[in-house]
């Protein structure tokens, strides 16, 4: 019960920071998080200006609030297309086994030997800087981790007797594959989809911070604190809030992970 | 001093967030020193949970034991500290577990987790060469080569496996063992065996013992006294022969032996029993096997029909009044 | 058993040559001409010409790949295009920086994740259950870099406790490790819990309170040598992931190590830097990972017997 209240907090982050992002426009103009304004330059927070502005005078909160809408279009396609691949991959691997397994295995084994964040430097240092390349960058070093659970999933469920006794009867592989193998292995899929859409905002901030990612002047939540970071002894709130909108976003989509992992997966009820 | 152990009245029950499990509803048997009692009755009439109560060790977040006594040569059991109950526990009762394929450590060399108990309990302040040689011993005694102590659990079999559980349990030479289904688990022909092996060590040992099944074969080999469970309580005790030859019987046991295949009477059909045990959160108030019986009155849907813990004793309606007639 | 480890260093070899295959595959993956890159638009044709033979690039990928091996066998990473030094040198001068910041963030994350994940286990549903497992949600939900941002406005400019930028000294190195390692140190200690609670709940923990065995020693002999086993592997693991969230922190902090190395070098585009300060890092983490296998095969007796003979 507990866990669940506290994915149902999650759910409702959630649902706050994707509402501000489709309805950004409606909140705060983008003229605000983009127009300088030499005369409010690093001011406090205050009533009209709810997070303070930064060294160019723009609104932190509308940068904030219209930063929510990269942020999120990235974390997410990076997760949705990362895991079609990964999952094409990983149900050819873990259903068919034998030579397929053997050499997709191998190769991401091998893959997973660069650390996630080194792997999707390496990427951006061949493509070039940039927002659609760092997409590319997180998207290509997630997919052996999408594979992986995948492939483990499917091979949880191919082992099982129902699926040797659909086999038995003469069911088409596709036939199994869709109504027997998908709908038992999803569970962990979406778990650790959902889970991972923190991780990839988080490294995309990581990139902008590096400077890799989205170039100024577009808001983004990242390059914000890349920005504030040479005034925050001054000026602190330029990088609180922009680091809190991320560090809410990525709990969030944990907090729900972890509810639907539970849900999918009693045994830790006593 | 009387009996060896005596239980009366326990109850347990199981919380969770939605609902209570009333497993064991007022449960009383005895037990005298050197005999067996076997607890029977099919998976879920509380025949584990009545194991465990006794060794106290339900599930720490869940389970709870709400009203009885469990009295050990004397003693309370359920008034014991917890450090108290430790010093009992693998010393003077000990436990035989279902499944021998996940209850011993798989990290854990089988000579180690034998040592375990001698350590825990020191008995008569052993030196540690004395303790190897205990092991020793213990491993011989269950027909188990010595030098195989240094292996681990994954490398034997699980009649083996259930053997090294048995020498865990007998460590200390425990006054009570307990045994839950410790021949499940395993094959049929692998079953006889250990059995065997359980029956040669009680006669040689003189140790009690409470043997968990759902078999009555193993019942007519071993018990000296049985006690039907159903819905968490005793519906039926008695001697090994008041059970297997009596005539009068709770029509619970009638239904028991008509749902096992006899060889003498090879033409007759198996003779299940309709229904199903009732919702052990939501129990009837009268008799609990009422629903299904084929003798019940209007008397059964609400009065709970009570029995004696001692001689040949029928929970049942029926028999009211005459509960201690000398078969 | 020596004949399993004996088999595992062996397969470093390939491995090896597997990840510089990748690191060059993706390095290969650029669209420019990398000479054009590296001098901008405005060189001639010629200069570009000239650089691409001097890095090889006029040659195919495979045969570029064998030179690189070939040269990497005589520890030969090439020059840096912007220091013009060694790439081997560079990496080799600030490598022993980067693995000091790695092992004792891992050290830290690991004594301070395991012990309160165990006992969040233990204690499950009790107060210090929930608030720790809800403060460890929030650490590791936290980008690395922001929470170094915090602990220096915290540490550094509130408490003027501890120096916040630099490497020179062992106290400037307190800062960017705690940052590193206490979201690790979160993931770790969620993760114990949770093998903590599947084995708490193992039949033979009951078997060994059957015994009469202290609680303490039921939790600390037979529950935590077995929930220990796959945290040895997510450790190894968050070391992957720390090497990358170095990179980052190094950045914050102006260490001067293999991380701040290869983004610098990303900036000023020097491709040879890159792809040796990848490598180098890579081979580090396959060192760890095989670390971490070896010493799973010397705890787990399964695994260890199946190499037994």
């Amino acid at each position: 019960m507990k866990r669940n209240r506290a994915s149902m907090v999650g759910l409702f982050i959630f649902s706050v920071i994707l509402a501000s992002a489709v309805l950004a426009d409606f909140i705060v103009p983008m003229s605000a998080a983009l127009d300088q304004n030499m005369s409010e330059r690093y001011l406090p927070p205050s009533r009209p200006h709810p997070f303070g502005t930064d060294l160019y005078g723009r609104d932190i909160f509308a940068r904030v609030v219209h930063g929510a809408r990269s942020s999120l279009l990235l974390g997410m396609s990076a997760v949705a297309v990362g895991i079609t691949i990964g999952g094409i991959l990983g149900a050819s691997a873990g259903y068919f086994g034998g030579a397929a397994d053997a050499v997709i295995s191998r190769v991401l084994d091998t893959i997973m030997c660069v650390p996630f964040m080194l792997l999707a430097l390496a990427i951006v240092a061949s493509l070039g800087t940039g927002i659609v390349n760092v997409l590319i960058a997180l998207m290509l070093a997630m997919v052996p981790y999408y594979t992986r659970v995948i492939r483990s999933a499917i091979l949880n469920i191919v082992g099982m007797d129902f699926i040797e006794a659909a086999k038995a009867c003469g069911v088409p592989s596709y036939r199994i594959i869709l109504r027997h193998v998908l709908p038992n292995a999803i569970g962990p899929v979406i778990v650790q989809a959902t889970m991972s859409v923190g991780t990839m905002i988080i490294s995309a901030a990581a990139m902008s911070f590096l400077g890799m990612g989205i170039q100024p002047p577009s808001p983004e939540w990242g390059s914000m604190l890349s920005e504030g970071k040479d005034y925050m002894l001054k000026y602190p709130h330029m990088v609180i809030f922009p680091g809190m909108a991320i560090t809410l976003t990525a709990l969030s989509v944990n907090l729900m992970g972890d509810g639907l992992r539970d849900a999918l997966d009693p045994k830790l009820r006593d | 001093m009387g009996h060896l152990l005596e239980i009366k009245g326990l109850r347990v029950e199981y919380r969770s967030d939605e609902s209570i499990v009333k497993a064991v509803n007022g449960v009383s048997f005895s037990l005298d020193k050197g005999t067996v009692i076997g607890l029977v009755g099919e998976t879920g009439a509380g025949k584990t949970t009545t194991a465990l109560g006794i060794m106290r060790l339900l599930p720490a977040m869940t389970g709870r034991i709400t009203g009885g006594e469990i009295m050990f040569k004397g003693e309370d059991l359920l008034k014991k500290p917890p450090g108290d109950m430790r010093a009992v526990r693998g010393a003077m009762i000990s436990m035989i577990f279902q499944d021998p394929m996940t209850s011993l450590n798989p990290v854990v060399s089988v000579g180690d987790q034998i040592r375990e108990s001698l350590e825990i309990h020191s008995v008569d302040s052993r030196s540690g060469s004395a303790m190897d040689a205990k092991v020793d011993e213990l491993l011989e005694l269950v027909n188990i080569p010595s030098r195989r102590k240094k292996e681990y659990p994954h490398q034997f079999s699980g009649g083996m496996r259930q053997r090294v559980g048995i020498a865990m349990a007998l460590a200390c030479e425990p006054e009570l063992l307990i045994a839950d289904e410790p021949t499940t688990a395993l094959d049929v022909t692998i079953q006889a065996q250990v059995l065997e092996l359980m029956r040669g060590l009680k006669d040689k040992l003189e140790t009690s013992m409470i043997m968990i099944t759902h078999d009555l074969g193993v019942v007519a080999e071993i018990c000296d006294r049985v006690a039907i469970m159903y819905a968490g309580e005793v519906v039926e005790q008695g001697s090994v022969r008041d059970i297997f030859e009596s005539e009068r019987h709770h029509p619970y046991t009638e239904g028991l032996f008509g749902a096992i295949p006899s060889l003498a009477a090879a033409s007759r059909r198996l003779a299940p029993i309709d229904g199903l045990m009732p919702d052990p959160t939501d129990l009837p108030i009268g008799c609990k096997f009422a629903e299904r019986c084929k003798y019940r009155e209007a008397v059964c849907g609400h009065t709970a029909p009570g029995a004696d813990a001692e001689g040949h004793a029928i929970a049942c309606h029926r028999f009211a009044g005459k509960r201690h007639g000398a078969d | 058993m020596g004949r399993y480890v004996l088999k595992r260093v062996l397969l470093v070899v390939p491995t090896l040559l597997a990840i510089i295959f990748i690191v060059f595959g993706i390095m290969s993956l650029t669209p420019n001409n990398p000479a054009a890159v590296m001098l901008g638009p405005r060189a001639s044709a010629d200069a570009v010409a000239k650089l691409n033979s001097e890095l090889g690039y006029d040659k195919p990928m495979l045969a570029r790949y064998v030179d690189y091996v070939m040269n990497l066998a005589r520890g030969d990473m090439g020059k840096s295009y912007n220091s013009r030094r060694e790439v081997f040198k560079e990496i080799t001068l600030r490598f022993p920086t980067t693995v000091k910041l790695a092992t004792v963030s891992i050290l830290v994350a690991v004594v301070i994740g395991v012990p309160l994940g165990v006992f969040a286990a233990v204690r499950q549903y009790s107060v210090f259950d929930v608030t720790g497992t809800a403060a460890a949600m929030f650490m590791a939900s936290m980008p690395g870099f922001w929470f170094g941002m915090m602990a220096i406005l915290l540490f550094s400019l509130k408490l003027g406790l501890l120096p916040s930028y630099g490497s020179k000294t062992p106290a400037h190195l307190i800062l960017p490790s705690l940052t590193l390692a206490i979201p690790v140190a979160a993931t770790i200690m969620r993760f114990t819990r949770t093998t903590m609670l599947e084995t708490i709940r193992q039949d033979y923990v009951r078997t060994a309170r059957a015994k009469g065995q202290t609680e303490g020693r039921v939790i600390i002999n037979h529950a935590l040598k077995n929930a220990l086993l796959p945290v040895v592997t997510v450790a190894g693991m968050e070391f992957g992931w720390l090497l990358g969230g170095a990179v980052v922190i190094e950045t914050l902090f102006s260490i001067n190590g293999v991380g701040k190395l290869i983004i610098d070098s990303i900036h000023k585009k020097d491709v040879p830097q890159v792809t040796g300060c990848a490598l180098f890092l890579a081979f580090f983490f396959m060192l760890v990972m095989l670390a971490v296998d070896i010493l799973y095969a010397y705890i787990d007796p399964r695994i260890k017997a199946r190499y037994q003979r």
